[in-house]
């Protein structure tokens, strides 16, 4: 009989994947890491500063309000969504954080709270206009992202405000050692995400939402919480980098990041995950982000003009998705090749 | 003596670790239907883009007409006269019906496009098939069965000699797949010869003259359909013998897990009936009949009107899947890629998804305990995949049906509920479905079947329970079980 056959060939130890080397799995699995080397290998030809240790330390010190947010749109995207209001979110946090400080006279810890508080409730506004009234993901966060920027503008009328107790500058400009507070941040807040999408039943939700939301939904997958505490979740870290980065500058400005989520996204997409949701890795984001700092640190190093730099980080962009469709195409080509040759076409 | 039309001989197609055709051959004369089976995964479809042009074999020659190739083309296809309708239908969803019969050979007055030559060309060609579509229709308007009528014409206009159908039947229900069967008649008299492929052996026997059955992409034999039955062509099929209906059973009746009383939800009312502990309850009836939006309200996936539920002893009302599941029902949908998969996800992922808290340990998943778990479930099941974190969307039908299975087991249902349980997967896995089914009620889970399959229903089934137009129409013990009256009832 067929079962008996079957529970026969089960027992035996399952066997491992193929260990061929292939190139397409290789390039989707490790094609950000071959870039992150080229370009380390490119800038230390070009210059001799590159592989110093204090440029390395600058590198990592530039990614880390990058690589926060950047945790937190992995989240967003692998569900299907987008959050354009991370630059604006920013913006608000360090005034709101800023007026807690000064004006309200609230010490620092305090002050930070309500940031974090600030953040959590633009991710809720956000999640439950997207999960509760079926707002397009990018419409609702676009709103988010005009409306956000403009309460800034108002609680500061516009102007720049500082004058932080001291210790404040810790948060961006101290050392834990050798690492600077903010990298020591990032690194935690990347370890947060890898376990959340490797390791927790949350993770798998988001993964199933983005793949297939009526599955997952009748999985008995809670999808509208899910969906909403995942904008929480990127408003959250938003408010961390926001934090770090009036720390950095000493003083909140209502235009600061300006367009900063764009560099996020493209962090994200750079590190493989598909921009429709449901898949991709965590690992890869890593990779990301890192390329997007050597990248600009380098062409820094290099003398590129300002605007070139965009030209170049725009088509790099445009490179990467590109192959990633191109791999994309060809590993459902054989997809569908296996299925037709081995197993169903499936109806 | 009719003359030979197409012949495939030695076709070989070879990819890594698997031999998808290997040595087939095919021999098709002029103006006949010739059926073509075999499992899923048998190279019935791989064969078919051969001869669509869409593959290079690495092997063999076709001979179409008298001419003779090693390959083909899309285009050089087209142009010999081979036709293909596909499962998934090739029509532009937000373009009129004329404009995607007449895709990529439009009427035009040089740059522009000509509107009134289009639609009254296209309405000529309907009108020859006696299809009787409005040609300035939108696509997305038309029910399937009647996009797939436009998919036929706009092959049929390219002047086909070949027309290939792969499971042209399987999304329509009975009474288009009767259009379908006049419209294929009419076919014939043009003169078209057909490949038709399907799964369904009613359809086999009645439409085509002759049948070429493979099997794990081998050519087994090629009979005249007059002189095989059912039975023969099944073992052909699978290679050893199966019978395609389960042996009946004493009907067990424990005690009552599911007391259903006058629900009523979307396109159903009044609904009234009782789930027991190791029982096979059939829903049978005909497509939109209810069954799956009464499926679907008790697994709180829709809204319920009136009625109440009772699990046990316990009033039931289910406020979303979520709670559903855990009271201890589960639904398996009908439709597995749309509502029941996560196609990129691994065979892990899928299985342990509704039931994931109780794999936490802190928090955090507890991946040992996980693969145990699955490992157990894929034993149990046999369900046939090299390792458990291969993506579902390689597997099979049947293994991938299983997967389900196993997923809605992991949560500890009591009452399961399978719409269609084996549609779409091939002979020797239903077997299995259907024995594992048992397996299921034996051990004291209570099921729900809904089947449009009638040999299924009487078979698997331990009572019936009959649907039509929203509503129960009738109930049927073991002892009473017969096509004849679950149509009865079906057609009321």
């Amino acid at each position: 009989m067929q079962m008996a056959e079957t529970k026969e060939q089960l027992d035996l130890p399952v066997p491992k994947a193929d260990k061929m080397f292939n190139l397409q799995s290789f390039v989707t699995k490790y094609g950000m890491a071959v870039v992150l080397v080229g370009l380390i290998v490119f800038f230390s030809i070009f210059s001799e500063f590159f592989l110093t240790q204090q440029n390395l330390t600058n590198v990592f010190r530039q990614v880390a309000m990058l690589g926060i947010a950047t945790v937190g749109m992995t989240l967003v995207v692998l569900t299907g969504g987008i959050d354009l209001s991370v630059g604006s979110t920013i913006a608000l946090v360090g005034v709101v954080v800023a007026i807690a400080m000064t004006a309200l006279g609230l010490d620092i810890y305090s002050a930070g709270a309500l940031g974090l508080v600030v953040g959590a409730t633009v991710g809720l506004i956000n999640g439950t206009a997207v999960a509760i009234f079926s707002i397009p993901p990018l419409i609702a966060t676009l709103a988010m992202l005009t409306a956000v920027r403009g309460v800034a503008y108002i609680l500061t009328g516009g102007l720049p405000v500082y004058g932080f107790p001291k210790e404040f500058s810790y948060l961006g400009r101290g050392m834990v050692g050798y690492v600077p507070v903010p990298v020591t941040i990032m690194f935690a807040v990347i370890i947060i995400g890898w376990l959340i999408l490797n390791r927790t039943r949350y993770g798998r939700f988001i993964y199933a939402i983005g793949g297939n939301l009526e599955a997952a939904r009748l999985s008995g997958i809670p999808v509208k919480f899910n969906l909403i505490i995942t904008y929480v979740i990127a408003g959250v870290f938003s408010a961390i980098a926001g934090i770090i980065m009036l720390s950095r500058l000493n003083s909140a400005q209502p235009n600061v990041a300006t367009g900063f989520e764009m560099d996020v996204i493209t962090a994200v997409v750079l590190g493989g995950i598909s921009i429709s949701g449901g898949e991709g890795r965590f690992t890869g984001v890593v990779f990301g982000i890192f390329v997007i700092g050597v990248l600009s640190n380098g062409m820094i190093l290099l003398n590129v003009q300002d605007y070139w730099q965009l030209v170049i980080k725009g088509m790099v962009l445009m490179l990467a998705v590109g192959l990633d469709q191109y791999y994309t195409r060809l590993s459902h080509r054989a997809a569908q090749r296996v299925q037709a040759a081995s197993l169903s076409q499936g109806k | 003596m009719p003359k030979t039309i197409l012949e495939m001989r030695g076709i070989s197609k070879f990819y890594p670790g698997v031999n998808a055709l290997d040595n087939v051959q095919l021999s098709v004369e002029e103006g006949e239907v010739h059926g073509l089976m075999g499992e899923n995964g048998a190279g019935k479809s791989t064969l078919i883009k051969v001869l669509a042009g869409a593959i290079v074999p690495d092997e063999g020659t076709l001979l179409i007409d008298g001419a003779e190739y090693t390959s083909l083309d899309p285009k050089q296809a087209i142009n010999l006269g081979i036709g293909v309708i596909y499962q998934e239908l090739n029509l532009v969803p937000y373009m009129t019906v004329a404009d995607n019969i007449f895709l990529g050979c439009e009427h035009s007055f040089g740059l522009f496009t000509n509107p009134s030559a289009t639609n009254k060309a296209a309405k000529e060609i309907l009108d020859d098939l006696e299809m009787d579509i409005d040609p300035t229709a939108q696509i997305s308007e038309l029910t399937v069965a009647y996009q797939q009528m436009v998919e036929i014409a706009k092959v049929v206009s390219k002047n086909v000699k070949i027309l290939v159908m792969d499971e042209p039947t399987a999304p329509l229900s009975t009474k288009e797949v009767a259009q379908l069967y006049q419209i294929i008649e009419r076919l014939k008299k043009r003169g078209i010869t057909i490949i038709y492929i399907s799964h369904r052996m009613e359809e086999i026997f009645e439409l085509t003259n002759k049948i070429t059955v493979l099997r794990d992409g081998r050519y087994i034999h090629t009979v005249a359909t007059e002189k095989t039955s059912r039975a023969d062509l099944i073992s052909a099929m699978v290679g050893r013998e199966v019978s395609e209906t389960v042996q009946a059973r004493e009907a067990p009746k424990g005690e009552a897990l599911l007391e259903v009383v006058r629900l009523s939800g979307l396109r159903f009312w009044d609904v009234s009936f009782t789930a027991y502990k190791g029982e096979i309850l059939g829903f049978g009836g005909l497509v939109g009949a209810g069954r799956t939006e009464v499926a679907r309200a008790i697994f709180g996936a829709d809204e319920i009107k009136s009625g109440t539920m009772k699990i046990g002893q316990k009033a039931y009302k289910p406020k979303s899947p979520r709670d559903a599941t855990e009271q201890g029902i589960a639904l398996i949908p009908e439709d597995r890629k749309q509502q029941g998969l996560l196609l990129s996800m691994s065979v892990r992922e899928n299985s342990t998804l509704a039931s994931l808290p109780q794999l936490q340990n802190l928090g955090l998943l507890n991946l040992g305990r996980e693969t145990q778990v699955v490992g157990r479930s894929v034993a149990k099941l046999g369900i046939r995949t090299p390792t458990i974190d291969k993506a579902v969307r390689l597997l099979s039908g049947g293994n991938q049906q299983k997967v389900v299975i196993a997923k809605w087991l992991l949560t500890n249902a009591r009452v399961l509920i399978l719409d269609e349980p084996t549609r779409g997967i091939d002979v020797g896995a239903k077997q299995e479905v259907y024995k594992l089914m048992r397996e299921l009620t034996e051990e004291g889970l209570s099921i729900i079947m809904i089947s449009s399959d009638m040999p299924e229903l009487i078979s698997v089934s331990d009572r019936i329970l009959v649907m039509a137009r929203g509503r129960i129409r009738g109930e049927l013990h073991r002892s009473e079980f017969s096509q004849e009256r679950v149509l009865d009832y079906a057609a009321h």
